[in-house]
């Protein structure tokens, strides 16, 4: 007799039919990969950051092809809140998509005008708050690198969204301790982590001998960066058994994928290998559920931190 | 469902021809029927080096040709100079090999209603899709006069039967060893003035299609050139292709070359910016 696998999650006080979500910055808004495979049938969409003001992004070139990763420097590049939700919002709600907004912004202030103005949008599931970003009032220091800063953005956020809808602080790994950070994000109300943001990297070019990108430095992501994401998230969960993770950095298959979620992560987000394959983060949804399914889970849930389980 | 990518499918093709031409390399694909929505100007996105390939974004190549052969349903064909490692990979990919191809992408090259004197501008690899526009135009009855440049000799593609839908074609090349030597751009104006040119086309490097764009803004001629930006996906969802561009509001943005071209008019393009966003273009940091 078979029994139906139970594919369902949870992130706070939302549950979700799957664990599998596009990662911020590489889906867009949906509407690009929605040519490829239905953008319904994932866990959820999770949108490009976007900031209170339109963004040209950083001059080209913005990336460069490494070993089994990339280096980019879009810059966060986008239209700003309100286009954002005159345009994109309702076409994700008509569409049936569950949305997770990223939020992204250049000082405290700016995460709770955005927090305000994204809670009350139809199709919004959660809020994933992106404070790897440069605090124009810290001399752009990046806000999710010291405490007291990723602290006052998700302090910010809490504030101005109540408890149905849940917040998501999404971590640099560029610290000496990302389990501090998580700590002080909880703490400060989160109801849970995004792991990891891509890792600061630069490539140089032998031809020209300069520096690849215009900008200089950029963030590396995509297979190059699984191990250290892996870690991140067992870490994490070792010290903070109940904090729900979205794990990313580097999926590109369900083995990849499982390897997270038996780390300890809740839902996994599908970054890079969008780029390498469109329907990507749909073959790892069924790639993952097949992995867990022959390995006797008949839920998901049971297969989280299933890694931190006692030595026999 | 969204507009954007809407005749595009992710296929897996099969190499049923590779041939080395040149400097570079021939290959056609079997693509089936969607080879009959590609127009002149559309692209493909590959993905290069197999299955455990440690190179993670595609590759995008303009489309040569495209058609429906009897024996073989809709193939492709390409025209790929080996340089780093996708292309060089492609390149030695073994007939009957199969690879995964997005297709076809980006905005196609506008062919005119009424026909014109048309002036196409092709460099290096940059002149494969503009055989399939000649034709194309030639289908209008418009005049169709052609030139191609290189650095040398074996960098020009250009196959005989693609003379066929031209009524002139010039060659030059940097070192002399074909036709003219020189650049492309110091022959072009003899060409407007003796031929009436009321359009030109290109594809090739950007700073040839920069001093394209000059001429033909000094001629007063709509320029619809074929830009090559880094891309890392080819469908739109990573935003490194981009650059300055004029919208029709007079506004300058940073658009995506994958969606909103390959095929752009030169005029409306901001030009060789240095490696910074000028401080015109919409939300410039
Ligand atoms: C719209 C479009 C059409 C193209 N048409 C053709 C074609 O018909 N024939 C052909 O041979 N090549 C074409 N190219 C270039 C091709 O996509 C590859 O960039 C080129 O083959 C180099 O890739 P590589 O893996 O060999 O080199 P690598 O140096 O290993 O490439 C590494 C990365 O840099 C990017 N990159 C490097 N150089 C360029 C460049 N000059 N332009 C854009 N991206 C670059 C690559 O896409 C890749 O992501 C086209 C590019 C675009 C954007
Ligand atoms: C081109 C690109 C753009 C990105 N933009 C964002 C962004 O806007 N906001 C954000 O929080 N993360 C952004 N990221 C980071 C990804 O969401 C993800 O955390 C990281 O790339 C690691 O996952 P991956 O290896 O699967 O790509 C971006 C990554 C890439 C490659
Ligand atoms: S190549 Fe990815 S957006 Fe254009």
């Amino acid at each position: 007799m078979t029994v139906a696998f139970d594919y369902s999650t949870s992130i706070g006080p939302t549950s979700l039919p799957n664990p599998i979500l596009t990662a911020s910055g590489c889906a867009s808004s949906g509407k690009e990969l929605a040519q490829f495979f239905p953008i319904t049938e994932l866990g959820a969409i999770v949108t490009k950051s976007i900031m209170l003001k339109p963004r040209s992004g950083r001059a080209t070139p913005r990336m460069a092809e490494t070993p089994s990763g990339m280096l980019n420097a879009i810059g966060l590049q986008g239209p700003g809140l309100e286009l954002f939700i005159e345009n994109d919002l309702p076409w994700l709600h008509q569409q049936g998509a569950r949305t997770i907004v990223s939020i992204a912004g250049e000082t405290v202030e700016d995460y709770a005008i955005l927090a305000r103005r994204i809670r009350t949008q139809p199709g919004v599931v959660g809020i994933e708050v992106n404070i790897s970003c440069p605090n124009v009032e810290n001399r752009g220091l990046v806000f999710s690198c010291h405490p007291d800063t990723a602290r006052a953005a998700m302090e910010a956020v809490r504030r101005n969204v109540g408890g149905d809808l849940p917040i998501i602080a999404k971590l640099s790994p560029d610290v000496t301790d990302i389990v501090q950070i998580a700590r002080t994000v909880a703490d400060a109300g989160a109801d849970g982590v995004a792991l990891i943001n891509t890792l600061l990297g630069m490539v140089i070019d032998t031809r020209t001998m300069r520096p690849r990108l215009a900008q200089k430095t950029g963030g590396l992501s995509g297979p190059a960066i699984r191990p250290v994401a892996v870690r991140a998230v067992y870490q994490v969960r070792e010290a903070l058994p109940h904090l729900p993770i979205v794990g990313m950095g580097g999926i590109s298959s369900g083995q990849d994928a499982l390897e997270f979620v038996l780390a300890g992560a809740q839902a996994v987000s599908i970054g890079t290998a969008t780029f390498g394959d469109p329907q990507a983060a749909i073959r790892i949804k069924s790639e993952l559920e097949q992995l867990l399914i022959e390995r006797g889970f008949s839920n998901f849930s049971d297969a989280v931190s299933y890694a931190h389980r006692a030595e026999q | 469902m969204s507009s954007i990518n809407k005749r595009a499918k992710q296929i897996s093709a099969e190499i049923i021809s590779n041939k080395k031409v040149g400097a570079y390399h021939h290959i056609t694909l079997t693509v089936g029927e969607i080879a009959q929505l590609i127009k002149p100007g559309n692209f493909v996105a590959v993905a290069v080096g197999g299955e455990d390939s440690r190179m993670v974004l595609r590759r995008a190549f303009a489309i040569y040709k495209s058609s429906m052969d009897p024996l073989d349903g809709g193939i492709v064909e390409l025209v790929v100079a080996p340089h780093g490692s996708g292309s060089k990979w492609l390149c030695s990919a073994p007939i009957h090999s199969m690879i995964d191809v997005i297709l076809p992408l980006g905005k196609a090259f506008g062919i005119p209603v009424n026909p014109v004197n048309a002036l196409l501008v092709g460099g290096g690899y940059g002149s494969a899709p503009l055989f399939g526009l000649a034709e194309a135009l030639k289908a209008k009855q418009c005049n169709v006069d052609m030139v191609l440049g290189a650095s040398t000799a074996s960098k020009i593609y250009a196959p005989q039967e693609g003379k066929r839908s031209t009524n002139s074609m010039i060659f030059t090349t940097d070192d002399g060893s074909l036709g003219l030597e020189g650049m492309v751009s110091s022959v072009i104006p003899e060409i407007i003035e003796k031929n009436n040119i009321e359009i030109i086309y290109s594809c090739g490097p950007m700073a040839m299609l920069e001093a394209v764009t000059q001429i033909a803004a000094e001629y007063g001629l709509q320029h619809q050139c074929a830009v090559e930006e880094s891309m890392a996906c080819g469908i739109g969802v990573c935003m490194t292709c981009v650059l300055p561009v004029r919208g029709e509001d007079g506004i300058a943005r940073m658009v995506r070359t994958c969606i909103e071209g390959p095929v752009m008019e030169g005029s409306d393009i901001l030009w060789n910016t240095g490696r910074k966003v000028p401080s015109e273009v919409w939300g410039a940091l």
